[in-house]
């Protein structure tokens, strides 16, 4: 139940910043999706609400999109730079990288972040061991210790605190 | 004021759309064309977006562009990794410069 409550609120937010308008019709339309929403998905939503109450976790996932937008800037420029380089200087490669995140929103999150990040990005991922398949545009180190202090240890200081 | 720093915004923006789609015909194989595309084409969209909040002000339409960079930031890298996924399982072969491919050893060494 209090679940579901969470929901409603976060969709009929969503809905309000959307439509951008306070005229009843619409204020209506809201009330009535954020309610199919919240029956629809609350099952799928939460594996465990109890986290929620934990103040860190907010002050540390602020941090992390500081120190995501940094990154994503700094593999934008290196990018740009691979692109006008006249020789192409790339090596490219899939290497494998261990993780030892567990929870699903903490290895979607290491996904996403990793695709975005200077030259990497996340062919596949192996669940039950927590590997990760990464294609590197410039491999640096073949074996699976040395590519995971490269790639990932950075990110994952940071989203072990926020997704234990 | 803030109309000025906005075209700079969209103005950046364009800059990096123009380097991913420069990248998508220059590189050798697909994995490293959606590096490019991927990377540059999510950063310039969202400058873009940035850009005309800024222009707009918050208004309905500056916090349109606000949730679409959210929408955009979430979701263009699980699509970049289901088109690598993809491709890999059905057989698209890495550049041949490329120096290992664990991925396809493991799957050897389990089928």
């Amino acid at each position: 139940m209090k679940v579901k409550i969470i929901i409603f609120i976060l969709a009929f937010l969503l809905w309000l910043l959307l439509s951008w308008s306070v005229d009843p019709v619409h204020l209506f339309l809201g009330v009535l999706i954020a309610v199919l929403v919240c029956f629809v998905t609350a099952d799928i939503f939460l594996e465990s609400p109890q986290v929620f109450k934990k103040p860190s976790r907010y002050l540390w996932f602020v941090y992390y999109i500081i120190l995501f937008a940094w990154e994503c800037f700094k593999a934008n420029l290196d990018g740009a730079w691979r692109v006008i380089h006249p020789d192409l200087p790339i090596n490219p490669g899939i290497v494998k990288v261990k993780t030892q995140l567990k929870s699903e929103v903490g290895l979607t999150f290491l996904a996403n972040s990793l695709t975005l990040k200077p030259g990497t990005m996340t062919v596949d991922i192996d669940k039950e061991n927590g590997f990760l398949y990464i294609h590197w545009s410039d491999v640096k180190a073949q074996d699976v210790e040395k590519a995971t202090e490269l790639i990932v240890r950075k990110f994952e200081r940071v989203l072990m605190r926020i997704f234990p | 004021m803030n109309e000025i720093i906005g075209y700079v915004f969209i103005g950046i923006g364009l800059a990096f759309d123009f380097f991913g789609c420069l990248g998508l015909l220059r590189f050798p194989d697909l994995y490293n064309r959606l590096h490019s595309s991927i990377k540059c084409v999510t950063l310039g969209t969202s400058s873009i977006l940035f850009g005309l909040f800024l222009y707009k002000g918050i208004s309905a339409t500056g916090i349109k562009a606000l949730l679409c960079i959210v929408f955009l930031v979430l979701t263009a890298p699980v699509s970049a990794h289901v088109l690598a996924r993809s491709a890999h399982k059905s057989g698209v072969k890495l550049w041949e410069k490329s120096v290992c491919d664990k991925y396809s050893e493991d799957e050897n060494a389990l089928s």
